[in-house]
């Protein structure tokens, strides 16, 4: 139990020093390392709680792709960040209260304590004993079946990303020429080679 | 706060060996820096440190624009990294889904074919 | 029943969503093969699927349905709003062909993300559960992002297409966190659970907290103030068919979402007890018409000021929303219909305003429009009286039932404010009347305008101008369907 805990507090320490140093970082790189520390942590605090595959998925998919894609816009645009951070001292009361709002929102909240754990009756499926079905397996018993809707809605979803991101940035350049393989190897002899007969003391 | 954490489970024993590792990883590390830090000679000055470009100073920063076609690139991953991950728990589940399960990831498999299909004719997978 | 079952019996209700996703598929393989030279054949073919998708609708059944484990509902309410905007979406597009031609971003994708719109608006329609709810919205805004950047080449637009973007996902932000919320207190994302859950119960702190960044996420979908920043820019910037469908279908799609999720769950019809909402919508309803009419004074582009008149009309929707009874919806189904009309009216106007140089966004380019095209001129008049409310033209009858609807349920600062921020928008709207009429001519715009726009102008002033001839049909289906939310 004693491990437990620790290990709960080691991540959630993490994981709020992290989000803390992801915006105050001197360097955007090292704002996205940060970033990569912080789903680290939470993909730990996941699995405490016995969700294995969110976990995962944190690691793979934000990890492995999201934060890639964050390191390439940060290298992909010019920006001066000193020159952007000027801007942070004016801006921080705006950010300050905004942050502080929701503090208070959250404190309303939590403070309220009436996480009502009879709420639970609701939910039409529970989630089972992790000794009885795994994890994953549970979330797969119903994504595809009960949830179909929800399901192929998200694959038009990535349907719609896929055709955003093609229109948004596709360009071909002019000019460009292709090793076309079907046609290397299409190639007759007719088309390469041209017999001509030269008399002798002629010449071409 | 001890509401939140759900009690003891045995499952959390099978990641124990992912403990340790982060626990030897992270002492490597930090011992390498510290060794690095402690026992290296340091004497540094301004020619030492000063970044060196083939005998020029250095001409501008570093950090050089990338072409956007490498986020064409990391984006069309992501999305069908996404895809890929909707496939776990359907392969593990299977069994227990039926013909519908089956039809209903072949549909969601068949949309995404499209956008594949898409990608290719449109040569955002080629590299010019 | 088996889920087999469950979805053969889902299936048929969700036929004109089903047409819209494989007809967007067919039209994009189609696109793909042929070249950026079908888009012509693409774009009637989308309209097309939208006129088949519509016939499904009206196919659907005339009782409350609920499909996919009730996470998608089918009523009269949500069948009456899905024609609305698929008749705004194909009204648009069809007024899109000429403009994207000679604008030369004629790419085969622009009619196929329209229809992918649609068809997260008609999600967004049907939507009986937050997580239908939000695959909705982000179906629909992902599509209207990519549309408002669609011009890549122009400044402007990506610009348009940036900040829609990141204001955009800032209120999906907003909108998740209420989901959860309301989830995280209640143990469930169905409407009709939430419905059973929470009218004996009363809302709790946190859940009123969840609501609120609901009804955060959805403001900024129908612009309402204080979540309007976005819209003007966006307005302007964005491709003109692409505004003219910003500010009808989307609108309309997220109202309707907005009604059914207060109404539905929130509202409890049996007790008559004021809602815990209706401040938070009497609050914005103030807010937007307060702004709308005012901000609207000082604009020289015809884009930015029906952004802002956009923003009013939408405050006067909230209006009839804050009152909360059938009466209220009626209301805003009426004002929404009218609404519709009135805009793609005024967009088919603004989509004539060419000159040989290409498209001007001046209203100072009005001038004189009387003398050089008086029948353009007059039906635009007829659009700003109808903007402005005045009678017996439509736009009048729709601030008409609002206005009663709320004075019914004791709203009379909101009443007033209304009746005088519509006061105050008349002068912008005939400031624009005057210049067509009494300013000195300025050079004409480009005579032969495309047929189909034509057409649409002559239809939306002619249904404004005779309106009193379609009220008694409009008032009793509206009124048989807002029935079906109570």
């Amino acid at each position: 139990m004693i491990i437990h805990a620790i290990t709960f507090y080691t991540f959630a320490t993490v994981i709020l020093v992290s989000g803390f140093m992801v915006i105050a970082a001197r360097n955007p790189v090292h704002s996205v390392l940060f970033l990569i520390l912080a789903f680290f942590n939470g993909a730990g605090l996941f699995v405490l709680l016995g969700a294995e595959f969110l976990a995962m998925i944190l690691v793979i998919v934000y990890v492995g792709a999201v934060a890639v894609l964050f390191l390439f816009v940060v290298m992909m645009l010019d920006i001066d960040f000193t020159q952007m951070r000027e801007g942070f001292l004016h801006y921080l009361p705006v950010g300050a209260l905004v942050g502080l709002v929701v503090l208070v929102e959250l404190v309303l909240v939590v403070g309220q304590a009436s996480v009502d754990l009879s709420a639970v009756v609701h939910a039409a499926h529970p989630t089972p004993d992790l000794s009885v079905r795994s994890n994953t397996a549970a979330l797969g018993d119903f994504l595809y079946t009960d949830f179909v809707y929800f399901f192929q809605a998200a694959g038009l979803i990535l349907l719609v990303a896929m055709i955003g991101a093609i229109v948004l940035t596709l360009r071909h350049r002019p000019g460009v020429r292709r090793q076309v393989i079907a046609d290397q190897v299409g190639r007759k002899r007719e088309e390469g080679v041209e017999i001509v007969s030269v008399k002798p003391g002629q010449g071409l | 706060m001890s509401d939140v954490i759900v009690e003891w489970q045995p499952y959390l024993l099978d990641y124990l060996p992912i403990i340790i590792f982060f626990g030897i990883a992270v002492a490597m590390g930090l011992a390498f820096l510290v060794l690095a830090w402690a026992i290296a000679p340091s004497n540094p000055d301004s020619e030492k440190v000063s970044a060196y470009e083939c005998g020029f100073n250095a001409f501008d920063d570093a950090r050089l624009k990338f072409d956007v076609r490498f986020y064409l690139v990391a984006i069309l991953f992501i999305i069908f990294d996404l895809e890929v991950a909707f496939l776990f728990p359907w392969a593990v589940s299977l069994g227990a889904l039926g013909v519908f399960g089956f039809w209903s990831m072949m549909v969601f498999l068949g949309i995404l074919t499209i956008g594949f299909v898409y990608e290719w004719k449109k040569g955002a997978l080629e590299w010019e | 029943m088996n889920s087999s079952e469950m979805i053969s019996a889902s299936f048929t209700l969700v036929l004109p969503e089903v047409f819209l996703s494989v007809g967007a598929m067919a039209l994009l393989m189609l696109g793909v093969f042929r070249g950026d030279r079908a888009t012509r054949l693409v774009s009637w073919l989308a309209v097309f699927l939208l006129f088949v998708a519509g016939v499904a609708v009206l196919q659907g059944p005339e009782l409350r349905t609920l499909a996919f484990g009730g996470s998608f509902v089918v009523d009269p309410f949500g069948q009456f709003v899905k024609i609305l905007m698929l008749i705004g979406v194909a009204l648009c597009l069809i007024m899109s062909m000429n403009f994207i031609r000679e604008e030369k971003f004629e790419r085969f994708e622009f009619p196929v993300l329209i229809v992918l719109a649609s068809l997260g608006m008609s999600m967004m329609i049907s939507a009986n559960d937050l997580i239908s709810l939000y695959m909705g919205v982000e179906l629909q805004s992902l599509s209207l992002y990519v549309l408002a950047a669609f011009n890549r080449d122009s400044l402007r637009s990506s610009e348009a297409g940036m900040k829609y973007f990141v204001l955009g996902a800032l209120s999906s932000g907003l909108l998740l966190y209420g989901c959860s919320l309301i989830y995280g207190f209640t143990g469930t994302t169905n409407f009709d659970v939430l419905r059973e859950t929470l009218i004996p119960g009363g809302l709790s702190i946190g859940l009123i907290f969840g609501l609120v960044f609901l009804l955060a996420g959805l403001a900024f979908k129908v612009s309402a103030v204080p979540f309007h920043m976005w819209t003007p820019d966006v307005y302007e910037g964005a491709p003109t068919p692409i505004t003219a469908l910003f500010s009808a279908a989307p609108k309309i799609a997220a109202m309707a979402l907005l009604v059914r999720v207060l109404i539905w769950p929130f509202t409890d019809v049996a007790l008559s007890a004021v809602p815990e909402w209706r401040q938070i919508i009497v609050a914005l309803a103030m807010l937007s018409m307060v702004l709308g009419a005012f901000a609207a004074i000082g604009q020289s582009n015809i884009k930015r000021l029906m952004a802002y008149s956009s923003i009013g009309h939408m405050g006067f929707v909230l209006l009839g929303l804050a009152a909360g009874t059938q009466e209220g919806v009626r209301g805003v189904l009426v004002y929404l219909t009218i609404y519709l009309v009135m805009t793609v009216g005024v967009f088919a106007c603004i989509l004539s305003m060419r000159r040989r140089e290409g498209m001007v966004e001046d209203i100072e380019e009005l001038a004189g429009l009387s003398r050089n095209h008086p029948l353009m001129a007059f039906a635009l008049m007829v659009l700003m009286f109808s903007l402005a409310g005045i009678p017996p033209l439509a736009g009048f009858f729709a601030k008409f039932y609002v206005l009663v609807a709320a004075v019914h349920e004791g709203l009379y600062t909101l009443a007033i404010v209304g009746v005088l921020a519509s006061v105050v928008s008349a002068y912008y709207y005939l400031r624009i009347v005057k210049i067509m009429y009494f300013d000195e001519p300025a050079e004409p715009f480009l005579s032969p305008i495309g047929g189909e726009i034509r057409l649409i102008l002559g239809a939306s002033s002619l249904f404004l101008l005779f309106y009193v001839v379609f009220a008694f049909p409009l008032l009793g289906v509206t009124d048989l369907v807002a029935r079906s939310l109570f």
